[in-house]
């Protein structure tokens, strides 16, 4: 057994023993706490115990022989970073739950089993198996404690069913395309440490990996609201309950990035190079920054303005992929990590604002910033962590994306004066507008709710002693990790994918 | 141990439970149930333990008569969902005596033993007589089981929909027989299987014989387009009938269909193409015809019979998947595989069907409604059973579903695949209806009572539905191609 099988394990076991009548709140918080703790460790111990190989607390458990499918679990920086945010995220969310049924307990356990399982396995069968175990608590708590009127929530909650349902369909149909392909005729293998080895030796030709890199693009781009399969994130992640929302936004949907880099680049890494896949990606993302830029400039409402600005954030990280660079590629990660742990901040405080006002429109908010002075703080981190304010985690990832973009890595980044900017270069020229509007809609909102005179009949206080606890502990992290990014970069040591070379 | 010893134990067992029942009436169900509980696990530990101690067959017997793997496996799969079965029936006694005769179960535990006796001797069968006399052992004792609950209009209009469609694929199915005996000369699925290699058999004749043969036995499989009597049926028997039609008959058609199939596609045959070809057609259009009216129920019983249908398709489209490289199992292997994952999960989905009933509820879509309040434990082991039912990874009813579709991908058989497709996604929604239904909080302090032997079958499925799920390695290796000695002395699921 490796650490990582408890790890992975230890949410499930809690959430079924709250099921069978263990008190919630004090099981759920013991298990997210030991969870934090030992992911904290290993990460520690991460770069003392790869030991030359790629994976480090690896351990397999063969469940089937023929096609190869076996419980393998591994880490190795990125995925490590993921389980941190993680176990960071649910040990958040996970406090801010009170006086709620169990369920949201129980669901919150879930979802984070769901996501370590699928951060932390290296065969493509459970990564794939525990994603969808993540999914259905989010749906049933949706449609069970979404906060809308009954009729609405249900249609939000089937709507994002059936599309992330589609989406899985869709991704399934790619990984075992490509499980297909790499087989060549013989024995099927989901073991993906065995998949890249072979991608390395012998990759499938380039006119096979185009199309099968679009499709897991459109598969895992879907369940990360890639642009034109995004309009189920923003109305899930308003009516979700805030624990759900921010697991959701903050971990589970970075699975979909997850996915495209450490399964789609590093087995296809041609396929991701190729021009009209190229400009398909750049056209969607530029569609994630600058249309659902506007969209979420015209939001009124604090908790949609928020998922408008999730799924916009999702641009960037897009940008990474396509870039394809060292550089860009472990912004992306750490920005992976930086965008989770804001907007994990930013909905567990609307959530309780959501609570005590009885609404989030902003026009009818103002001045509570004499209320509530520790939230107004706190908010402000978050926010201006999302709008990319250096010193903030967020930052440094948002720059190596951009400084990504334009080194010598590819023929797409490569900057030759003499040839003028690439599409790539002026997506991203495009792109820092983002920051912009990020600018403008986040400060904009600030002020609507936190400053100016305080409206009459609207009260809101600061949270309890014990309440602060999880969202200090996230701001400190945005703070830490936006003044030391090498604390989280460091740990990535081997290459994220082999790049092709630049051809002159 | 002779050949057919546990067969004829069986059948002595259920005539004296007949005969104790008509001339003791002072008799309780509950000891009648005991008795043939006890004597069916009595035969599946005989069988279990002495299935490696059996000596060659005679040579009258082997003529009709073998012990490969797949019977060993479907014959262990009878006695299980049998006593399954008594056991539920057992359970539904107290709402199921109302509607029936002088409030009396005597031959709902007596019958089921019939039905067993003729689908074991079903999966040993090697021609086609044996297969028709064993079939109708099954059917017959059917037409009695579906029609039981005399006193409900729904049971006996189940009834004569069953006796009527019943005896008409009775027909065709000899019929069929007959025709495919006219062209190849043999009855016995060896003799068949050389005669359609050998080319001299007029092609016309085996076609329109085996077309016979496959309708026949598609209505006791339920497949499109013979599944009209299903919903119906499904509906107005009696749950504890409905499984045992659902699963038992079902398999039962399988093993059969699984021979048949062997026999008449064997590599090189005449017609293996067509027999392809009508297979892949008729899973992929019985999957999306099952699925999509299963949408639209209201009622969880008539969703099941169609989900049923709609699993019958896959079943179909396992075998239509001949021999691939990628699996190591053969078509029946995998037709095997399936129908021992399906076991757990709908005998679990039924068995809820039944607590429900007895703590006074209907068997609606909206009486699931805040089951996770009442009872945790039942809400959790029915996630379980309908998750695994509609397909997902970490539960049994996924690897069924992979070994389909691999072959599907490896054969090329894009149309099926689709349907399947189709089919499984549809599946999620109605699967989850039940689900959320259960999840939604009602306002009532009600609690649904489960009795310690309830609780341990229930419990006892849903693990087997996980550990099917997450280590299906034993259970591949038991059913993959192996020579007959060494099948005997491996344990039997």
């Amino acid at each position: 057994m490796s650490a990582l099988e408890f790890i992975i394990f230890i949410p499930f076991v809690a959430a079924l023993a709250i099921w069978l009548g263990a008190p919630a709140r004090t099981t759920a918080l013991i298990a997210s706490t030991i969870n934090l703790f030992w992911v904290l460790l290993l990460a520690l111990r991460l770069p003392a115990s790869t030991g030359g190989s790629e994976l480090a607390f690896t351990s397999r458990h063969v469940v089937l022989d023929n096609p190869a499918i076996a419980f393998a679990v591994g880490a190795d920086g990125v995925s490590i970073i993921m389980a941190l945010l993680t176990v960071l995220v649910t040990f958040a969310a996970i406090w801010q739950i009170v006086d709620k049924p169990a369920m949201y307990h129980i669901a919150s356990l879930l979802i984070s089993g769901g996501a370590l399982g699928a951060f932390l396995s290296t065969d493509l069968f459970f990564i794939y198996a525990f994603h969808e175990v993540a999914l259905i608590p989010t749906f049933l708590m949706i449609a069970i404690h979404g906060r809308a009127e009954k009729e609405q929530r249900l249609a939000v909650a089937w709507k994002t069913t059936i599309y992330l349902g589609a989406a899985s369909l869709l991704l399934l149909a790619g990984l075992a395309w490509a499980v297909i392909e790499f087989s060549g005729g013989g024995k099927l293998t989901f073991d993906l440490v065995a998949l890249r080895a072979q991608a390395l030796a012998s990759p499938l030709p380039v006119a096979t990996q185009a199309p099968m890199f679009f499709l897991l693009l459109l598969g895992f781009g879907a369940l990360v609201s890639l642009f034109p399969l995004h309009s189920w994130a923003a109305p899930a992640y308003a009516t979700a309950p805030t624990p759900i929302a921010m697991l959701h936004s903050g971990v589970l949907k970075k699975f979909g990035l997850y996915g495209l880099f450490r399964i789609a680049l590093p087995l296809l890494p041609q396929g991701a190079q190729v021009e009209w896949v190229q400009q398909a990606l750049l056209v969607m993302l530029l569609g994630n920054i600058l249309v659902i830029g506007l969209v979420t400039i015209h939001q009124t409402r604090l908790d949609d303005m928020l998922a408008n600005s999730s799924v916009m954030h999702m641009g960037y990280l897009f940008l990474g992929l396509a870039a394809g660079t060292e550089v860009a590629l472990r912004g992306a990660v750490l920005l992976m990590f930086a965008h989770g742990v804001s907007i994990a901040l930013l909905f567990a405080i609307c959530g309780r604002m959501r609570n005590q006002l009885g609404t989030l429109e902003m026009s009818k908010l103002g001045g509570l910033g004499s209320h509530a002075p520790f939230l107004t703080v706190v908010f402000a981190f978050g926010a201006f962590a999302s709008i990319g304010l250096p010193g903030l985690a967020n930052f440094a990832g948002e720059v190596m994306i951009f400084l990504g973009s334009f080194t010598n890595g590819n023929a797409a980044t490569t900057f030759i004066p003499a040839n003028g900017l690439t599409a790539l270069h002026w997506t991203v020229i495009f792109s820092l507008w983002g920051v912009v509007i990020s600018a403008v809609y986040m400060l904009r909102g600030y002020r609507a709710i936190f400053q100016g005179t305080p409206q009459t009949g609207l009260f809101m206080s600061d949270p309890a002693r014990g309440q602060w606890l999880p969202l200090v502990l996230l701001a400190a992290v945005l703070l830490l990790v936006g003044c030391f990014p090498s604390l989280l970069l460091d740990l990535i040591q081997a290459p994220l994918a082999n790049v092709a070379p630049v051809t002159p | 141990m002779s050949v057919f010893t546990l067969e004829a134990l069986l059948a002595v067992l259920g005539l004296f439970v007949l005969l104790l029942e008509a001339f003791v009436p002072s008799v309780s169900s509950r000891t009648l149930a005991g008795i043939c509980m006890a004597g069916v696990a009595s035969v599946l530990a005989l069988l279990l333990t002495a299935a490696g101690g059996e000596e060659a067959l005679p040579s009258f017997v082997s003529a009709y008569h073998q012990l490969d793997t797949l019977a060993l496996f479907y014959k262990a799969f009878a006695l299980v969902i049998t006593l399954l079965v008594l056991w539920l029936t057992k359970e539904a006694a107290p709402y199921l005596s109302k509607f029936t005769l002088e409030g009396k179960l005597g031959e709902m535990f007596s019958l089921p033993l019939f039905v067993c006796v003729g689908m074991m001797w079903m999966a040993s069968a090697k021609d086609l007589v044996t297969v028709f006399v064993a079939l109708e052992l099954v059917t017959v004792s059917f037409y009695v089981l579906v029609a039981f609950a005399r006193k409900s209009a729904l049971s006996l209009e189940a009834g004569v929909k069953y006796l009527i469609l019943g005896a008409l694929s009775t027909g065709v199915l000899v019929f069929g027989v007959a025709w495919v005996y006219g062209a190849t000369g043999a009855l016995s699925f060896e003799g068949i299987a050389a005669a359609v290699k050998s080319g001299t058999v007029n092609k016309t004749a085996l076609l329109f014989g085996s077309a016979f043969l496959l309708a026949g036995l598609g209505f006791k499989v339920a497949a499109v387009p013979f599944q009209m009597w299903v919903p119906d049926v499904y509906q107005g028997a009696s749950t504890p009938t409905t499984v045992f039609l659902s699963v038992g008959s079902k398999a039962a058609g399988f093993v059969v269909l699984t021979r048949v199939v062997e026999a008449l596609a064997v590599p090189g045959s005449l017609v293996r193409d067509e027999i392809i070809l009508v297979l892949s057609f008729a899973g992929a259009i019985t999957v999306v015809v099952g699925s999509l009216p299963a949408l639209y129920q209201t009622n969880v019983k008539r969703m099941l019979a169609y989900s049923s249908i709609s699993h019958a398709g896959f079943l179909l489209l396992a075998l239509a998947a001949r021999d691939s490289a990628r699996v190591d199992l053969s078509p029946g292997g995998t037709v095997a595989f399936y129908l021992a994952t399906y076991l757990p999960m709908t005998v679990l989905a039924f068995a809820a069907l039944v607590q429900l009933r007895l703590s006074g509820r209907g068997e609606e879509v909206e009486d699931f409604k805040g089951l996770a309040g009442k009872s945790p434990l039942l809400a959790l082991l029915v996630t379980v059973a309908f998750a695994s039912l509609a397909g997902l990874p970490l539960t049994a009813g996924f690897f069924g579903k992979m070994w389909v579709v691999i072959g599907l991908v490896d054969q090329q058989l894009w149309f099926a695949l689709t349907c399947a497709v189709v089919g499984a996604a549809a599946g999620f929604y109605y699967y989850f209806r039940v689900i959320l239904a259960m999840f939604t909080p009602v306002e009532s302090t009600e609690v649904v009572r489960m009795n310690l032997s309830s609780k341990a079958v229930c419990l006892l499925l849903g693990v087997a539905i996980i550990a099917l799920g997450v280590y299906p390695k034993p259970l591949q290796r038991l059913l993959t191609k192996v020579p007959v000695a060494e099948a005997a002395t491996s344990p039997t699921h």
